[in-house]
């Protein structure tokens, strides 16, 4: 019972609690999720068009994208971008005439390094959920001659979307975890946040079990929201609704 | 030091990490399949079963690895029972804790990944099987178990493909595999973008020849499509 | 034209002024990266202050120098890559200046000096072992032979712990090559490990030592030699890139005059409880 009460006074809103503090780093972590999610769909609809091109470059381009991103632990490919990508930006800024150097926060960093390797999965799910579509429902498009670009808002794109939802679930449950591994570059989200609180209180396995709870909340909610998502997608397709 | 030489002799350093990292991978593989396999047991046998598994699977895979990896190493150090249970002496060391973390881990999705396997199992195929007159056990044993695996074998290679990156996780608790002698040669060097570049090729290297392996594999097991091109990408997503 | 070629030129022409100029030759306003798990030279609070005698000496020398410091928390091991990435313009962060660092960054003059030495569990027969709190300086090569080599005895067969990246770490590596050792990422994970009975001493800088103890409540004791010099530096300065003399002139003016007037003096027994102020 005493340890029960040590346990919520520390991770309480007292004075001395980390309640507060533990809450803003789980608003950072949806936060820097939701941007990389963003920054995924961007890379990913790239690299699907780029794979269901024609052309050999755009193909073998996309190729080497997915494997590399796929193949090479996280954690490098953060460090990677964090201590190589402000050298490429200061290189580009450098050539419009700036002086100096061109620093990138965590958040920024922590954002485009996971969206960038979430976008290489997304790639495949948008891929797949692409080739789902039934050709008949592009034939019949292009016979009542819609255009390509009435085509892809009309039909392409909706149908993707609804095929893909699943599969973007599975990412985004992949961002949320992913984005544990950004501390590294110093934002103070959960996995930071439990970390510091760790080294000040010594209370090791009381903050790693919160931390992890966070997450697991976080899961929760974020997995209804995608299933009422694929429900609404899904809306007048009996029998292919999934739950 | 010539930078292609430091950058050879970087290589060679990091060569030394791969035979840990692999057996990190294998020894937590390995033991994760076994406890994925009592998991699925588990699952089929009753409600609660079920519920308890749901229940583990989902804690696993809902959270970030290195928490639970931080939780297992300095956590579960700090509490009295377990440093005077018989426990202690594998998770004094970083590499049983590096090891329960990811076999752990890896049984979550591995049993998502048999159950899969299981429901893709033809009814048709079960009932032939016991009406040759098998029992449950031997059909399980014979015919379910069999097309599953070969039915799972794709989502399974993913799977170690994504454990081989996740070793990567160990440096943090102190062991020397491939990233951790990385970070140490970038504390010497402080050239970050060079080392860590090298330990990503080498981390490449191993996986697409682990995903070569498996493709074979995956082929012998299948020989009813043989002469049927595969299209299915190098790691399923 | 099309919208998505609209947007593209607009971003194009705003990226050079989105790169806010960092002016090379007039220092108004520095970024610092401290690692802030490294008390009592700096630490994170709940509400994600840091505190420490750096963020109090920080805002001495700041004021001094007429410039405008904003803190950057990076992790230790990359706090030097960061530095050379551009990430921000200064390291304050209990950080020694060796020989070997210098070879990439270059210095402020030191604003605090502390040996190196042990911290093993109260009642360890280490404390024995590695005999009395007797100052060492590594320069001085027989007694530092000596002095190494007895510690080296004393930690056959057991586990040392040092910080990855730091003095101590190559200080272990240089003059105790055969003791094992096990590399950690930050001070407090020592200390855990040691109250877990995962190692069997620790060998860290006596300052950092010094939160060690107070939050171990008497469970952690310090023992053995306190070395000092050589490839343990000359004390803590700040880290800055290379060729940056206007950035190292406001920063060591600003230091000596803290050093001149006790400044340091009286942040260092505040939260140190010893005078560190760093000798010539």
């Amino acid at each position: 019972m005493d340890g029960l009460v040590a346990y919520f006074t520390l991770i309480g809103f007292g004075p001395t609690g980390w309640g507060v503090p533990l809450l803003r780093a789980a608003t950072m972590t949806v936060a820097v999720s939701l941007a990389a999610f963003g920054v995924g769909i961007v890379f990913g609809v790239f690299g699907c068009w780029a794979k269901l091109s024609k052309s050999v470059v755009a193909q073998s381009a996309a190729a080497v994208y997915t494997t590399v991103l796929r193949g090479v632990p996280d954690l490098l490919v953060i460090y990677l971008l964090y201590f190589g990508g402000s050298q490429a930006i200061g290189a580009i800024a450098r050539t419009f005439g700036h002086q100096g150097f061109f620093g990138l926060n965590g958040f920024v960093v922590g954002m485009m390094a996971v969206g960038i390797i979430s976008g290489a999965y997304q790639t495949e799910v948008l891929r797949g959920a692409y080739l789902a579509i039934p050709k008949g429902e592009l034939e019949a498009a292009r016979v009542a001659s819609m255009g390509r670009l009435l085509m892809l808002r009309r039909i392409i794109a909706p149908q993707t979307l609804r095929f893909a939802l699943p599969g973007m679930g599975n990412v985004w449950q992949l961002i949320l975890k992913e984005s544990a591994l950004i501390s590294v570059v110093g934002l103070i989200e959960i996995m930071n946040q439990t970390r510091l609180a760790v080294g000040r209180t010594g209370a090791a396995f009381s903050f790693y079990i919160t931390g992890a709870i966070l997450f697991l909340v976080i899961t929760t909610f974020s997995g209804a929201a995608f299933r009422r998502a694929e429900a609404w997608a899904m809306r007048g397709m009996a029998g292919r609704v999934r739950q | 030091m010539t930078r292609l030489a430091f950058l050879w002799d970087t290589f060679l350093q990091l060569l030394a990490g791969v035979p840990v990292t692999l057996s990190l991978v294998a020894v937590s593989v390995a033991l994760g399949g076994l406890l994925a396999l009592a998991l699925t047991g588990i699952r089929r046998a009753s409600r609660l079963g079920e519920w308890a598994v749901s229940a583990y699977v989902f804690a696993l895979r809902g959270s970030p690895l290195l928490i639970q990896i931080f939780l297992i190493y300095y956590g579960f150090g700090q509490i009295g029972w377990i440093r005077s249970s018989f426990l202690w002496p594998f998770l004094r060391e970083p590499w049983w804790c590096a090891i329960t973390a990811l076999a752990l881990n890896t049984a979550a999705y591995q049993a998502e990944v048999l159950r899969g396997g299981l429901n893709a199992v033809p009814k048709g195929a079960v009932e032939a099987a016991r009406v040759c007159g098998m029992g449950r056990a031997m059909a399980f044993r014979r015919i379910v178990l069999p097309i599953a695996i070969r039915q799972a074998l794709p989502a399974y290679t993913s799977e170690v493909v994504i454990m081989v990156k996740a070793t990567s996780l160990a440096s943090i608790i102190t062991l020397f595999e491939i990233t951790g002698i990385a970070h140490s040669i970038v504390s010497e060097t402080f050239r970050a973008f060079e080392v860590l570049s090298i330990a990503g090729l080498i981390y490449l290297a191993i996986n697409f020849t682990l995903t070569r392996a498996f493709r074979r594999l995956e082929i012998r097991l299948t020989p009813q499509s043989r002469g049927r091109p595969t299209d299915r990408p190098v790691s399923k997503a | 034209m099309s919208k998505l070629a609209r947007l593209a030129i607009a971003v194009v022409a705003v990226l050079p002024l989105a790169a806010a100029p960092a002016l090379a030759k007039e220092w108004t306003t520095i970024k610092v990266a401290t690692e802030a798990a490294f008390p009592p030279f700096n630490s994170a609070t709940p509400d994600g202050k840091v505190v420490g005698f750096e963020p109090d000496l920080l805002v001495e020398i700041c004021s001094r120098a007429k410039l405008t410091c904003e803190t950057v928390i990076q992790e230790w091991k990359g706090i030097i890559p960061g530095l050379l990435a551009g990430k921000y313009d200064a390291i304050m962060s209990g950080m020694s200046v060796t020989p070997k660092r210098q070879e990439v960054i270059d210095f402020s003059i030191p604003y605090t000096n502390s040996p190196s030495t042990y911290a093993v569990l109260k009642g360890s027969p280490l404390i024995a072992a590695l005999g009395e709190p007797k100052r060492v300086m590594l320069p001085e090569e027989a007694a530092a032979k000596a002095s190494t080599a007895a510690d080296a005895k004393a930690l056959a067969g057991k586990l040392l712990a040092v910080q990855t990246a730091t003095i101590q770490a190559d200080f272990a590596k240089t003059y105790m090559p055969d003791v094992k050792t096990r590399v950690y990422e930050t001070t407090q994970e020592e200390d855990l490990d040691l109250k877990a009975g995962r190692i069997d001493a620790i060998f860290a800088s006596a300052s950092s030592l010094v939160a060690t103890l107070e939050q171990s409540n008497g469970e952690i004791v310090l023992a053995g030699p306190k070395y000092y010099g050589g490839l343990l530096g000359i004390g803590s300065a700040f880290g800055i890139q290379k060729d940056q003399p206007e950035l190292k002139a406001k920063l060591d003016a600003a230091i000596a005059s803290c050093i001149a007037d006790g400044t340091v003096k009286r942040l260092a027994e505040k939260w140190f409880h010893v005078d560190t102020t760093p000798r010539p």
